[in-house]
C-alpha cells in the first residue's frame, strides 16, 4: 500500500472562486492509496510548504500530490519541498487545477469541482506508480571546437580562450579570415576591414589557448554534450607546416596560374599559394587539381627550390579524432547566385558585378590596387547603378527573407564611388531602405545628402548591353514613371544565403536548420545562440544574415554559453530517460532508428539458457544522450522499452482513473 | 448496465461527454496554460494528461481509453517542424493516421478521435479546438462500445503495475 | 502529325500572310492542320479587362471543340496562344473554374487538349534537325533579328521558352541557314494597340526597337506575333519619316522565311502584302541545288 498525501491549494481565490477546494479534498478521502487529504489557502507559501513537510513526517507519506497551478510554474518548488522532508523529488505529481480548470471554467463551480477531482485522481493514480529517480552526472571535456574561421569564429575562439579554456578553430580554407578579409571598408564608420580583422587573426594564431586547424573539414561527430568525439579530415596540404617558413619562394617560381578564388577570378594565383598576403597561417598549400606535378608528374620546381625542404608531394589526408566539451558553429554564408536573373543578364555581362566583386575592386590590395575599374575594359566607370534585393525579398526567383546587410553595404559602396570618382553619378534602385543599427540611418542620409547618390524607389526590369554601355531600365514608383539609365557598371546587392553544404553539416553534427538551410536557434528570442542539441551553439551568419557587429556580438554570447558549460566539472542529466527491459527485448533495432538523439544502440549480452551460454542483441540506452521524448516506447513491439516517470503503467493508470468516474456516475 | 441507461438518460437531457486530451509538455500543455492565463473559457469536459511529447502517446492508450468508456480523445502536440524533440510529432502524425482507420475497423466512430497541432503561443487555438471537439462529440453521443467488459477492480492503482 | 488549328481574327484580317504561310509551310512539312469549325475570337487583351470569365470562356470554346476531336491545338498568333494556354491551365488548376467555364460555353473543356504555339510545335515536335533536312534554299547570308515581343514567352507560367532569353526562333532560323544577330530588344514590348489609341506612348516604343534593330546591322526582323508585325511593319515608314530616317527593315513572320527556305514561291506565302517591301531582300538569296533537301 502506498501512502499518498493530497494537498489542494486555493491559490487565494484564483482556484477557490470557481472550484470547491474543500469538496475536492473531501472527495479524495478514501480514494485508493490516499491516506491524507487537505486544502489550504496558499500551498506554495512558506507555511504551506511547512505543512506539507510536517504532514509527510507525521503521516509517513511516501508520495505527494499537490493540486494547484501548472507544474510548469511550481513543480521545482514542490520537488524541493518534499526533498527537504526526505522524499525523492520525483515522488511528486501535480494536478493543474488553476490554468486548466478554475481559470477556464469560472461560471460552473459544480462541473469545475468535478473536473478538479478527476485531475487529482489522475495525479494520485500516476504518483502511485512513481519510482524514485536520481539525476546522474557525466564529466565535461574542457576543450571547445569552433567550426569556421571567419570573424564570428575568431571572436568566439578568442573569448573562450581568454576565459582559460582550450579552443580549436576548424577552417576549411587554407587561411582563417573568412569573408571579412575580402571586404574593403566597413559601415558605418568606414574603417578598413583588414585593419581591424588582421590583429584578431594574429591574436587567434598566437593565443596559447587557441589551436588553428586550417584546410580541414568535419568528417564525423559522435558523443554528446560535454563529450563530443569529433573526427576532422586534415586535407593534404603538400607542405610541411613545421618546416615551412612562409618565405614565398615557391609561389614566386610556380609556373601554373589559376583564377584566384579570393579575388573572385579577377586575378590569377599560383598552383602553390596562400589565398591572400595576410593569410594565417601564412604558409601555402598545393592545389592538386591544377599543379603540374600532380597532373603530369613533371615540374616539381617548388620542391627543388624550397630552402627548408618543406614541400611533400606524398602527404595524404589525415583523420584526427579529438574530444570536445562544446561545439560552436560559425560557418558563415555564401552569396546568392544571381545567374537566375535573366533580366540582369544571367551573370553574363562582364560589367554587372556583385557587391563582393566591388569590395575587391575598391580594395587597395585588390586586383586594381583600389582603383575602380570596369572588369570588361578596365576603364573608370562614370555612371554606376546599384540594384538592391537581388535574391532577397523575392519568392519567385530567390529567397523570401530580407538579407539585412545589403542596404548598408550598398550605401557604403555608393559613398565610396562618389568619393573616389568625383565626376561620377551613382543610382541606387531599392525597394525599401532598412537601416536599423547604431549610426546606420545617419550614414544612409550622408550617402544621399553629402555624397549625392540618387536613390530610386523601384525594381529594375531589364539590363541590356548596348555597345560598351549597359542600359538599365526600371521604374521609379514614387514618380510612377519608367526610368532608363545608361550605366558603365552595375553592382548587384546579392543576398546572403546559407552555404551549399550547410544542411549536410547540420545533419553531420546533429542539429536542425530552417527551410533556407540557416541553422535554427533553440528559441528565437530567449535562446538565440543555442541549438536544440545540447552543447552545440551558433555564431554569425550561419544562423541568418548578419553584419559584422551582430556577428561579433553573437560570437561573444556563444562564447559565454560555452564557458558556462566548460566551467562545470560534471554535467547533471535529467533522469527522465528510457530504459530497456533486456528480458523481453528482441533486439529488432526499431527504437534505434526512431531516436532523434542517436541515444539507443544495440549491444550484445550473454546469458544462460537451458544450461548453455548464449549471446544476443538487445537495445541499450545512453542516458546522457536520451532527452526523454518517448518515441522509442511506442515503436517497441514488445513494450520492452519504457520511459521513466512517464511509464506505460503510469499513463494507463491515469486513463483508468479518469474513466472510472464515468463508470461510477 | 444500469450505468448505461443512466448515461443515455443524461444524453437525452443534455449529454456531457468526457474527453481526454494527451498534451505534449512543450507546446500544447503550454498552450492550454496560456488559455488559462488569458482566461479563455471552454467547456469543462476535457481533462489534460501531460506527456513529454505527442510521440509518447501509444495508440494503445487511446484504445484503452475508449475501452474504458471515454467519449472522445484528442492527441495534441507541436506543429510539424516545431517539435521540441525535432521529429517526434512526425511519428505522431503517421501513427495516428493509421489509428483512425483502426478505430473505424474495430467499430469506434473515428470522429471521436482527433489529432491537432497547438503551439505554446496558441491559447486561443486550444480554446477553439476543445470547444469544437466537445460540440462534435456531444452530437455523436455517449461511447457505449466495448466498455461493458470493464472489471472495476483493475481500476484501482495497484501496487506493482500491470507489466511488472 | 495532326493538330487542330484556327487562324484567329488577326490572321483572318491584318495578318493574312501569316495564315497563308502557316498553311503552306505546314503542308510542306507534313503537319496536318484541322481548322476548328466555327472558331471564335480568343478575346485578346480586351476580354480580360472586361470580365475575367469572358476571357476564359472565349478561348475555352475553341479548345473544347478541339478536345472533342481529340487534338491538341497549334496556334500561330501569340495572343491566341497566350489566352488559350491560360484557360488550359486554369481549368486544370481548379474544378470550380472548369465548371463555370462549362456553364458559360455549354460544353465541357477539361484541359486535355493542349494549347501549343506553332513555333513550339516546329521547335519541339518537328525539331531543328528535321527542319534542316527539309531546307531546299538555305537563307545564306541573311542577317536576321529574332523578335519575340513581350507576350510570346510571357508570363513564365504559360511560356514554352525562356522568358528573358528565348532561343526557339533563333535555332529554327539557324537551321534555315540564316545568320541570327544578337540584340537587346528581343523580348521588348512593341506597345501593342497603344500605337493606335495612344500614339505618344506607343510610337516611341516602336522607335526604340527599330533603332536597336538598325544598330545591330541586321537585314530584317522575324517575328511570330501579328501585333508586333503590324507595329514594326505598318508604322515603320511613318516613324522613320518623323525623324528623317529610312529604316528599310523588312519584317517577316517566321513561317514566311520557313516557306522561302522550303523553296515555296514568295507570293504564295503572302510576302507581297507587306508595307515595307519584303520580296527584294529574299530575291538576293541564291538558290543552291542539293542543299541537303530532298
Amino acid at each position: 500500500m502506498k501512502r499518498v498525501g493530497v494537498f489542494i491549494c486555493h491559490c487565494g481565490t484564483n482556484i477557490a472562486a470557481s472550484v470547491d477546494c474543500a469538496q475536492v479534498a473531501e472527495n479524495l478521502k478514501g480514494y485508493p492509496n490516499v491516506v491524507f487529504s487537505t486544502d489550504y489557502k496558499y500551498m506554495c507559501s512558506e507555511p504551506g510548504q511547512e505543512m506539507i513537510k510536517e504532514t509527510i513526517k507525521r503521516e509517513k507519506l511516501d508520495r505527494v500530490v499537490v493540486a494547484s497551478c501548472s507544474p510548469r510554474m511550481h513543480e521545482p518548488t514542490f520537488r524541493r519541498c518534499i526533498a527537504d522532508a526526505g522524499l525523492n523529488p520525483y515522488l511528486l505529481e501535480m494536478a493543474n487545477i488553476r490554468e486548466q480548470c478554475s481559470w477556464v471554467h469560472p461560471h460552473d463551480m459544480e462541473r469545475a469541482t468535478a473536473k478538479a477531482t478527476d485531475l487529482v485522481k489522475m495525479a494520485v493514480a500516476k504518483v502511485s506508480h512513481d519510482a524514485p529517480l536520481a539525476k546522474s552526472f557525466s564529466p565535461v571535456t574542457k576543450r571547445a571546437l569552433v567550426v569556421g574561421g571567419g570573424i564570428a569564429g575568431i571572436q568566439t575562439a578568442i573569448d573562450i580562450a581568454n576565459n582559460g579554456y582550450q579552443v580549436d578553430i576548424l577552417e576549411k580554407q587554407p587561411s582563417i579570415g573568412g569573408k571579412m578579409a575580402q571586404i574593403d571598408k566597413t559601415f558605418p564608420t568606414l574603417d578598413c576591414s583588414a585593419c581591424i580583422l588582421t590583429p584578431k587573426m594574429v591574436e587567434a594564431s598566437s593565443h596559447p589557448n587557441i589551436n588553428l586547424i586550417t584546410y580541414a573539414e568535419l568528417e564525423k561527430v559522435e558523443g554528446y554534450v560535454g563529450n563530443f568525439d569529433v573526427t576532422i579530415r586534415r586535407k593534404a596540404r603538400s607542405v610541411d607546416l613545421n618546416k615551412c617558413t612562409g618565405c614565398g619562394t615557391c609561389w614566386g617560381k610556380c609556373p601554373t596560374k589559376v583564377d584566384s578564388e579570393f579575388e573572385l577570378g579577377m586575378t590569377k594565383r599560383k598552383a602553390i599559394f596562400t589565398p591572400f598576403p595576410q593569410a594565417i597561417p601564412n604558409k601555402p598549400v598545393i592545389d592538386r587539381e591544377h599543379c603540374l606535378k600532380f597532373k603530369t608528374g613533371k615540374c616539381g620546381l617548388c620542391q627543388k627550390i624550397c630552402p627548408t625542404g618543406a614541400i611533400d608531394y606524398t602527404q595524404e589526408d589525415e583523420l584526427v579524432t579529438t574530444r570536445y566539451g562544446a561545439i560552436v558553429m560559425a560557418t558563415g554564408y555564401e552569396l546568392f547566385d544571381h545567374s537566375v536573373y535573366g533580366e540582369y543578364g544571367y551573370g553574363k555581362y562582364p560589367d554587372v558585378i556583385t557587391g563582393l566583386h566591388f569590395e575587391r575592386l575598391i580594395n587597395a590590395s585588390g586586383p586594381t590596387m583600389g582603383k575602380i575599374k570596369r572588369p570588361s575594359d578596365h576603364t573608370e566607370p562614370k555612371n554606376v547603378v546599384f540594384i538592391k534585393c537581388v535574391g532577397s525579398r523575392d519568392e519567385t526567383k530567390g529567397k523570401a527573407y530580407c538579407s539585412r546587410t545589403c542596404c548598408m553595404y550598398t550605401a557604403k559602396q555608393a559613398t565610396l564611388v562618389r568619393e573616389k570618382i568625383k565626376d561620377s553619378n551613382v543610382y541606387v534602385f531599392y525597394m525599401d531602405v532598412r537601416t536599423p543599427g547604431k549610426g546606420y540611418e545617419e550614414f544612409y542620409n550622408r550617402t544621399t545628402e553629402t555624397y549625392g547618390a540618387h536613390y530610386i524607389r523601384g525594381r529594375v526590369s531589364k539590363i541590356t548591353q548596348d555597345g560598351d554601355k549597359l542600359r538599365v531600365r526600371g521604374e521609379d514608383t514614387l514618380l510612377g514613371r519608367p526610368v532608363e539609365i545608361e550605366a558603365d557598371m552595375v553592382v548587384l546587392a546579392t543576398a546572403m544565403v546559407a552555404n551549399a553544404d550547410a544542411a549536410k553539416i547540420a545533419q553531420l553534427v546533429g542539429f536542425s536548420y530552417d527551410k533556407d538551410d540557416f541553422y535554427t536557434e533553440s528559441h528565437p528570442k530567449l535562446a538565440p545562440v543555442e541549438t536544440h542539441t545540447a552543447g552545440v551553439f551558433l555564431a554569425g551568419a550561419c544562423q541568418g544574415p548578419k553584419d559584422i557587429p551582430d556577428s561579433v556580438a553573437q560570437a561573444g554570447a556563444a562564447a559565454v554559453k560555452v564557458c558556462a558549460l566548460l566551467s562545470k566539472d560534471m554535467l547533471e542529466t535529467e533522469p527522465i530517460t528510457s530504459e530497456v527491459d533486456t528480458k523481453t527485448c528482441a533486439g529488432c533495432g526499431h527504437c534505434v532508428d526512431v531516436c532523434p538523439y542517436h541515444a539507443i544502440s544495440l549491444t550484445t549480452i550473454e546469458e544462460r539458457l537451458l544450461g548453455q551460454t548464449i549471446t544476443r542483441s538487445v537495445a541499450n540506452v545512453n542516458t546522457s544522450l536520451c532527452q526523454g521524448c518517448g518515441a522509442c516506447t511506442v515503436t517497441c513491439r514488445s513494450s520492452s522499452i519504457n520511459l521513466r516517470h512517464f511509464t506505460n503503467e503510469q499513463i494507463l493508470a491515469e486513463v483508468d482513473a479518469l474513466c472510472q468516474t464515468i463508470q461510477n456516475k | 448496465m444500469s450505468d448505461h441507461t443512466e448515461q443515455i438518460k443524461t444524453a437525452e437531457n443534455g449529454f456531457e461527454p468526457k474527453i481526454l486530451v494527451f498534451a505534449c509538455n512543450w507546446c500544447t500543455y503550454a498552450g492550454a496554460d496560456l488559455a488559462g492565463l488569458s482566461r479563455l473559457e471552454y467547456p469543462p469536459n476535457v481533462r489534460v494528461l501531460r506527456v513529454p511529447c505527442s510521440c509518447r502517446v501509444n495508440p494503445q492508450f487511446v484504445i484503452r481509453a475508449f475501452q474504458r468508456g471515454i467519449d472522445g480523445v484528442l492527441v495534441a502536440g507541436c506543429h510539424p517542424g516545431d517539435c521540441h524533440y525535432t521529429t517526434g510529432n512526425y511519428y505522431t502524425r503517421r501513427r495516428f493516421l493509421l489509428t483512425k482507420r483502426l478505430l473505424d475497423f474495430v467499430g469506434i466512430d473515428s470522429e471521436r478521435f482527433h489529432v491537432r497541432w497547438i503551439s505554446g503561443a496558441e491559447g486561443p487555438k486550444f480554446q477553439e479546438v476543445v470547444t469544437d471537439i466537445t460540440a462534435a462529440i456531444k452530437a455523436i453521443g455517449p461511447n457505449q462500445k466495448l466498455c461493458d467488459y470493464f472489471p472495476t477492480e483493475t481500476l484501482l492503482p495497484n501496487e506493482g503495475g500491470d507489466n511488472q | 502529325m495532326k493538330y487542330a488549328y484556327y487562324p484567329g481574327c488577326s490572321l483572318d484580317s491584318t495578318g493574312i500572310e501569316f495564315n497563308l504561310s502557316t498553311k503552306a509551310v505546314c503542308k510542306a512539312l507534313n503537319v496536318e492542320l484541322w481548322e476548328i469549325p466555327d472558331w471564335n475570337c480568343c478575346g485578346s487583351s480586351s476580354a480580360h479587362v472586361t470580365n475575367p470569365y469572358l476571357a476564359l470562356g472565349l478561348p475555352a470554346r475553341n479548345m473544347a471543340i478541339a478536345e472533342e476531336a481529340g487534338l491538341d491545338v497549334a496556334i500561330p498568333c501569340a495572343a491566341c496562344y497566350a489566352r488559350s494556354k491560360n484557360v488550359e491551365l486554369a481549368v486544370k488548376e481548379s474544378d470550380d473554374t472548369r465548371r463555370k467555364v462549362a456553364m458559360m460555353i455549354g460544353r465541357e473543356y477539361k484541359g486535355e487538349s493542349k494549347a501549343r504555339a506553332l513555333v513550339d510545335v516546329f521547335y519541339h515536335d518537328l525539331g531543328t534537325e528535321m527542319i534542316k533536312q527539309k531546307v531546299q534554299k538555305p537563307l545564306k547570308g541573311l542577317k536576321v533579328l529574332t523578335y519575340y515581343g513581350c507576350l510570346f514567352v510571357r508570363p513564365t507560367k504559360t511560356a514554352f521558352d525562356d522568358a528573358e532569353n528565348p532561343i526557339s526562333m533563333d535555332e529554327i532560323m539557324t537551321a534555315l541557314g540564316a545568320e541570327v544577330m544578337s540584340w537587346s530588344s528581343k523580348t521588348e514590348c512593341c506597345g501593342a494597340s497603344l500605337s493606335a489609341c495612344k500614339s505618344t506612348v506607343g510610337f516611341p516604343m516602336i522607335e526604340k526597337i527599330l533603332d536597336d534593330a538598325q544598330k545591330s546591322g541586321a537585314d530584317c526582323i522575324v517575328t511570330a506575333c501579328p501585333m508586333c508585325m503590324a507595329n514594326l511593319d505598318m508604322r515603320q515608314e511613318q516613324i522613320g519619316k518623323k525623324k528623317g530616317v529610312h529604316y528599310g527593315l523588312p519584317v517577316y513572320y517566321i513561317t514566311e522565311l520557313l516557306g522561302i527556305a522550303l523553296n515555296l514561291p514568295p507570293k504564295s506565302l503572302g510576302i507581297d502584302r507587306h508595307f515595307v517591301p519584303a520580296i527584294d531582300l529574299l530575291n538576293k538569296i541564291e538558290p543552291t541545288t542539293g542543299g541537303g533537301g530532298q
